[in-house]
């Protein structure tokens, strides 16, 4: 499997962490691993949610400090 | 040994480096200490936030251009022959013609370029206005728009992050002058779950949205437009009707990056500080072209430009940087055709909005003026 991409996004407030995982989806390859890193609450909740509304896999989410680290499969 | 410094990119982030970098260094050119050489892509500098008014007529197309020479200090060895091939561990770049430059630091500034062609069905059916060609065919299309469904359609990554909000409030103005605002209706859709990726912006804009009858789409990725159906689908499973498309496509870096093996979609992996290229200690990256999460903007361009001027000149006289970037970006948010607002934060202040006003839509108007001052490094 290659390397799991990584988008440190804290403390980006535009465009953010969930534009900046959609626009790395589109360059990934199908099973590719991107892990997203954001301080923002509201990120750690809509990206599992529009994940799983357009097909690729939530991989999971953990929370360290106010820092959330949210794994992303492209699944198609 | 003179210390040679090559920018790639012409645009607004290489040239105020060049301008700048020419002003602090004037000993060191005059004794050959130093040599600043620019590679570009055409004779002209084109002030791309002008593109936003070319669709209504409102601006000359003359006034977007300046002869990329005259906007660049005399010292700066110009030369129109784009890069083909940059290679970071020879320090070499190789040019369009088949020359050769080394170089002791390389700036990369080659900005992001728009790819509509990545979504099937858009070039078709689609209008933009990110380049002058398709804005002249929206102004062309807007004059014989009799009325309809209308769709702003927002993609990610794209640049300059107020332009579509913009837009979608000229439109609407524009309808009404037109005397057809009752027979368009605007939908505009958007990548993430609210109208603007600012939080303050997006809360801003909803009741503007709601007061103007301007219906609103979001978490829209589109994955297809229908030319012959005259439908443009998301991939969240959302199919809209539209009689004209209007689309802010998903934009790329530019070619040599990627055939440079320099960052997977033209986004050169940089150190969001230093603004060193990530693996190269002599190779920079300004503006639109780093891969930083955040936006790409002239004025990211023009904050990040001022830092590797500072670290450029301090590294030839001194042999150290001299100070990090912060993650500042600047924006004016036109509201309307007659008021407008701004916006700042950075890695560490969230952004906050002041209320629109007439007063900070003229100075965005100034501003279109001001762009070659900031250019040329006198602002
Ligand atoms: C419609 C519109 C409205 C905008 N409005 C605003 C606004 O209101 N405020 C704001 O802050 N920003 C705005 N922007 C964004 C702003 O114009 C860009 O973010 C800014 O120009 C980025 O600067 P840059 O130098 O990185 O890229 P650019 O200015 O695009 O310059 C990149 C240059 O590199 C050249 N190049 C590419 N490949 C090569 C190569 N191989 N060799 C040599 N040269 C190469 C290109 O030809 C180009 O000249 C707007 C943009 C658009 C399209």
């Amino acid at each position: 499997m290659s390397e799991r991409q990584k988008i440190d996004a804290r403390g980006a407030f535009c465009p953010g962490p969930l534009m900046e995982l959609i626009a790395a989806l589109k360059l990934a390859q199908v099973g590719e691993e991107i892990e997203v890193l954001s301080s923002d609450k509201g990120s750690a909740a809509d990206i599992p949610a529009w994940v799983a509304k357009v097909g690729h896999v939530h991989v999971g989410t953990t929370e360290q400090d106010g820092c959330w680290t949210i794994i992303v499969r492209k699944a198609k | 040994m003179s210390k040679r410094i090559v920018i790639v990119g012409g645009g607004l982030a290489g040239t105020i480096v060049a301008n700048g970098v020419c002003r602090q260094l004037g000993n060191e050119l005059r004794s050959g200490g130093v040599s600043v050489t620019m590679l570009g892509t055409s004779e002209t500098h084109m002030y791309q936030p002008g593109l936003l008014y070319v669709p209504f007529g409102k601006i000359r197309e003359a006034e977007l251009f300046r002869d990329q020479r005259r906007v660049l200090d005399r010292r700066v060895n110009f030369m129109i022959d784009p890069a083909k091939k940059i290679d970071v561990d020879a320090n070499q770049v190789e040019t369009a013609s088949g020359r050769i430059i080394g170089y002791d630091y390389l700036v990369l500034a080659t900005g992001s370029r728009i790819m509509p062609q990545n979504i099937p069905g858009m070039t078709e059916a689609g209008h933009w206005f990110y380049d002058l060609d398709g804005a002249r065919k929206l102004r062309e299309a807007l004059d014989n728009f009799t009325g309809g469904e209308v769709v702003v359609n927002v993609n990610a990554p794209h640049k300059c992050p107020v332009a579509p909000l913009e837009i979608t409030f000229m439109l609407y103005e524009y309808f009404k002058a037109k005397g057809i605002g009752d027979k368009c209706k605007i939908t505009y859709t958007y990548p993430i779950g609210r109208l603007h990726a600012l939080e303050p912006v997006a809360h801003w804009a909803g009741p503007e949205f709601e007061r103007y009858g301007i219906k609103s789409e979001t978490f829209f990725n589109t994955e297809s437009v229908d030319p012959a159906k005259k439908t443009i689908k998301s991939m969240e499973g959302v199919e809209l009707p539209f009689d004209l498309l209007i689309t802010i496509p998903p934009h790329a870096g530019a070619e040599v990056i990627t055939d440079s093996d320099l960052g997977k979609g033209g986004w050169v992996p940089t150190n969001t500080r230093t603004l060193q290229r990530e693996g190269s200690t002599n190779v920079f990256v300004c503006g639109d072209t780093t891969n930083i999460p955040i936006s790409k903007a002239g004025s990211t361009a023009h904050f990040e430009a001022d830092v590797l001027i500072d670290n450029l000149v301090s590294l030839v006289q001194e042999g150290r940087p001299a100070r990090e970037y912060d993650g500042k970006v600047f924006c004016f948010v036109e509201t309307g055709m007659n008021s407008g607002t701004y916006v700042w934060f950075n890695y560490t202040t969230p952004p906050n909005p002041g209320p629109p006003s007439q007063m900070i839509h003229w100075f965005k108007l100034a501003y279109n003026r001001l762009y070659w001052l900031s250019a040329r490094g006198l602002l």
